[in-house]
């Protein structure tokens, strides 16, 4: 050993002996990693709810629900008593939206009606995401004839006009609240089964389902185990983005004449009918409107929250 | 030496894929080899030479276009279901991605434990001991059993998947490029521990890397693969000493060595161009473009891997001349 | 001695993340002269990268925090590349000083002819006529031999192979001869044989132009057969610099020493035990106390975690920051190359 060639530095603090006494790699194992931290879905959960915007969504959302299930019972009134010494009534401490041109309280009527908007927007939703992840799910993971028949099916049926559709239906079956639902769906399914196959055939080249199958596993347990749990994520969003759409297809249908049939009502019938007033008494066509709005809102800010919280590398 | 033992044959293994009209990629084409009880057979090659294609069809991740991979006295690509299920306890996989070949959702736990639900090896507190003994088998602990993968670093990742692989006590697993995506200080530690457990369980290998020194190091035989065949086959001392085929000189030439003066002394045989394309490729020997031996012949007619020394192969029409031997 | 064209002093970068701060290189001063070739060794996240990357101001702004008080400067040619304007460094960029990345695909712009993609750079920073600049390209590609230059010209990226298009890359980089190239891991996605083709293009290229080159890369393979000086980094700073020799023979870090020996060669005998470290490399946003290989270094002392060891000087060019090369420090049981000069 040849010190004399070291010109090692002047020190300001003493060194004494024992600080340079060896201690190698003792007392750390070299394995050691953070503190447990959270499981996906909690650390999920951890990043939606410090979003404040879509907390909000939640408890907008929340709150609608409650009203749209104990508004009726709050007010005590029947959503289809007419009363015609009533009709047209401004908002007041009685009648809280005001009554319509046949004397009915709006407010049970509004609740009402969004029972059944959101109703019907759940139920297209549910169809959608059922036919939409299982054809998708086909699609990606068998490949070949089975994917090919079911993209140009997307097509053919992605490329019909949806009015059309909905107009010869309504006219097949009749008005009624299962053909309003069978005639959105029908065509709703179709982008996300194009997301669901693109999610499953980016997820199937991972090397975590080819590991699987090198241990034996049946395709079963590869889509319980293995696709599912990391596409759930996104058909998620994709869900929570779909609900308000179909609520405000099905108050557009009903607009339009197509939706509801009287004396049942939704909100779209009901901002129809509002339209018809809108003059003379503004407060018939705000009531279901401000409703729409909010429901909407609700949603697509949950929606948002959601897609941010499942993705954090886009926020960073 | 006593006769050794073959644990799998492959015979003139195929595997095409149809990337369009009338267009074939040929990922492999016509390989043979065999790999005996507890030994490790590496195989080279630069990206696209079909090195890792080969290893799935072995695994049967990939169904053979043609060819047979005999497993112990067994086809197994002409097996049913529940016989495929029985391979798979045998045969196990390793992959190269340590960040893609765990699945982002599960426990270390589960991820170790699949394989020993499908075979329905263990249950409950057994279980548990099998997965706190495998995780200490690869040099973790049992606090990391019910953490998630992505709270790993890429060494300790690769590590949990060694795990999964020996859960189900395989006897033979494909290692397909374990290292190439980790920081050399822990490629070191992976291979020292799957030499380890070769030693202590008595696995069989088929080793895949691009890293030549690391096959080298790791491997008993290597073969040289070229564009979807194989071009070189030898006992790995031998390979390095005395490559033989134009397209391994080049390759050996070409590995930098970490030695300033040895690299200053190394003369290189430069290799011109590049790999061509795997897809529809002309007849003959798959090397001819860029080899400067080429010649007509070699052109027209594809070369046959032939013993030219002792156990090691080549697949040259001019490996005489090339290399001067009195063969 | 040539002269010193890039100077760096106590180069200090970090990163705000989700999980907080990254302290990605913390205090480093190294210099580069005309016409060397310097490595800059290091596993991954080690700052080599970051390093690279704050030369050419081409971080991240609103995340990445670079210090600019103090001692802090990156100097070349005198001038304080930190002080720069966006618009000065659009100067130096690209024509002054130049970087070819890792991935070629990522780095070319794939709706671009190569032809395009190369006189832009050149019309970006030379008063010339598209003609001239049109010839200039041509030579260009000449120049890092793609055949058949001028119908290559007008193809686009995806059209090149992964090692064309590397030498596309660095024909865009070079198109307007910067006195520097920062080689940020060129060959790291490549084949052997193509790595060898394009590290010999890089060297060839150098001795043209008269370059400078930093060479990032975490392959000590490739930097022992083209680099002059090499300075190995760890956990954002630099442990040890030397001239290749002195690096590969006689290293004096015990890093050093780790990370030649897991690399195994080709000439020793097989399934030998490879030396490997134990652990991985710390967590930047808590950077431990003392020397931050400490927890991995078998010959690690009680001071190691206590505070950062000194620079201990071996020669002109070769220094340490060990504790072991203190007076006091136990060396029994040591690697005997550890303290055997040359």
């Amino acid at each position: 050993m040849s010190e004399n060639q070291q010109k090692t530095m002047v020190q300001e603090v003493p060194l004494t002996d024992d600080m340079f006494e060896r201690i190698g790699t003792e007392g750390l194992s070299g394995e050691d990693i953070g503190k447990q931290s959270l499981t996906y879905w909690a650390d999920v959960w951890r990043r939606f709810r410090s979003n404040k915007m879509a907390i909000l969504g939640l408890i907008l959302l929340i709150a609608v629900i409650c009203l749209l299930f104990i508004g009726p019972t709050l007010s005590g009134k029947d959503y289809q008593f007419i009363d015609a010494s009533i009709k047209n009534t401004p908002p007041n401490s009685e009648y809280w939206f005001g009554t319509d041109d046949m004397g009915r309280d709006l407010f049970t009527r509004v609740c009402v009606g969004g029972r059944v908007s959101i109703y019907i927007g759940l139920c297209c939703t549910l169809v959608m995401f059922v036919i939409g992840s299982l054809l998708g799910a086909l699609a990606g993971l068998k490949g070949g004839i089975v994917d090919d028949l079911i993209m140009r099916l997307c097509e053919l049926i992605g490329n019909l006009p949806y009015l059309i559709i909905v107009v010869i239906l309504s006219m097949v079956m009749g008005r009624s609240m299962f053909s309003l639902v069978f005639a959105m769906s029908l065509t709703a399914w179709v982008g996300t089964t194009r997301m669901v196959r693109g999610q499953i055939l980016q997820i199937k080249e991972q090397d975590y389902v080819q590991a699987a199958k090198a241990l034996g596993a049946d395709t079963g347990r590869i889509i319980i185990k293995h696709l599912l749990p990391n596409t759930l994520g996104i058909i998620m969003v994709d869900v929570t983005m779909s609900v308000p759409g179909f609520i405000f297809s099905e108050s557009f249908l009903s607009y339009i004449g197509l939706g509801i049939r009287p004396p049942e009502t939704s909100w779209g019938a009901l901002a129809s009918a509002g339209q018809q007033q809108l003059m003379f008494y503004p407060y018939q066509l705000f009531f279901p409107c401000l409703l729409i709005v909010i429901t909407i809102l609700s949603f697509h800010l949950i929606g948002d929250g959601l897609s941010d919280a499942l993705d954090p590398k886009l926020r960073q | 030496m006593a006769e050794k033992e073959v644990l799998i044959e492959v015979k003139d293994l195929k595997k095409y894929f149809n990337v369009g009209k009338k267009a074939v990629l040929k990922a492999v084409d016509g390989v043979n080899f065999k790999i005996y009880k507890g030994e490790t057979l590496g195989l080279v090659g630069e990206s696209g030479c079909g090195k890792t294609t080969c290893g799935k069809t072995v695994m049967g991740l990939y169904e053979a276009t043609g060819g047979q991979v005999i497993f112990d006295g067994v086809d197994i690509h002409s097996l049913h279901k529940k016989e495929k299920k029985e391979f798979t306890k045998r045969a196990q996989i390793i992959f190269q991605d340590p960040y893609s070949s765990l699945n982002p959702r599960m426990t270390v736990e589960d991820i170790i434990g699949e394989g020993i639900d499908i075979h329905g090896l263990y249950k409950g507190e057994e279980r548990r001991q099998r997965i706190h003994q495998l995780l200490e088998m690869v040099g973790l602990n049992k606090e990391h059993a019910l953490r998630f993968p992505h709270e790993f670093s890429g060494g300790q990742r690769q590590r949990i998947g060694i795990a999964r692989a020996l859960a189900i006590e395989p006897e033979f697993i494909v290692c397909d490029e374990p290292i190439s995506a980790l920081d050399v200080s822990i490629q070191a530690q992976v291979v020292n521990l799957l030499i380890k457990l070769q030693k202590e369980l008595g696995l069989t290998y088929l080793f895949i890397a691009h890293d030549l020194s690391m096959v080298k190091h790791i491997s008993d035989r290597v073969g040289v693969m070229y564009l979807g065949s194989m071009v070189e086959f030898a006992d790995s001392d031998e390979l390095y000493s005395k490559p033989l085929h134009p397209y391994t000189k080049a390759l050996m030439s070409a590995i930098p060595i970490p030695d300033p003066k040895a690299e200053k002394e190394k003369k290189r045989i430069p290799i011109e161009g590049e790999i061509p394309s795997p897809i529809n490729p002309k007849p003959g020997c798959r090397f001819a473009a860029r080899c400067k031996y080429a010649t007509e012949a070699c052109k027209q007619t594809t070369p046959e891997l032939t013993e030219v020394l002792p156990g090691h192969f080549v697949a040259c029409h001019r490996v005489k001349e090339v290399n001067a031997l009195g063969l | 001695m040539s002269e010193k064209i890039l100077e760096v002093k106590d180069l200090n970068v970090s990163f705000h993340t989700y999980a907080g701060t990254s302290h990605a290189v913390r205090g480093i001063d190294f210099h580069l002269n005309q016409g060397e070739t310097l490595a800059i060794v290091g596993e991954s996240g080690c700052g080599k990268t970051v390093t690279s990357k704050a030369i050419m101001g081409l971080l991240p702004t609103p995340q990445t925090q670079i210090k600019k008080d103090g001692d802090s400067a990156i100097l070349f040619h005198g001038e304080n590349l930190l002080n720069y304007t966006e618009k000065q460094m659009t100067h130096i960029r690209g024509s002054k000083i130049s970087m070819i990345f890792q991935d070629p695909m990522t780095s070319l712009n794939p709706t671009m002819k190569i032809g395009n993609q190369i006189m832009e750079s050149i019309l970006i920073h030379q008063k010339i006529s598209k003609k001239e600049a049109e010839k200039q390209a041509l030579e260009m590609l000449e120049l890092v031999k793609i055949p058949n230059a001028a119908q290559r010209m007008k193809q686009y990226p995806f059209e090149f192979s992964g090692g064309m298009r590397q030498r596309a890359m660095i024909a865009v980089a070079l198109a307007c001869k910067p006195e520097i190239l920062i080689a940020d891991e060129p060959t790291t996605a490549l084949d052997v044989t193509i790595q060898a083709q394009i590290m010999d293009l890089i060297g060839e290229l150098q001795k043209e132009l008269n370059m400078a080159v930093i060479l990032v890369t975490h392959d000590l393979g490739v930097v022992a057969s083209v680099a002059d000086r090499i300075q190995v980094m760890y956990a954002g700073k630099i442990i040890e610099r030397g001239t290749v020799d002195e690096i590969f023979y006689h290293p004096t870090h015990p890093y050093t020493r780790a990370l030649l020996s897991s690399v195994p060669k080709i000439h020793t005998s097989n399934k030998e035990t490879l030396y490997s470290l134990k652990g991985t490399p710390p967590d930047l946003i808590n950077p431990p106390v003392g020397c931050s290989f400490a927890p991995r270094c078998e010959y690690g002392m009680k001071i190691c975690r206590q505070k950062y060891p000194e620079i201990t000087q071996f020669s002109d060019s070769q220094q340490c920051s060990c504790w072991l090369h203190h007076p006091k420090a136990d060396v029994s049981g040591l690697p005997e190359e550890i303290f055997k000069r040359g």
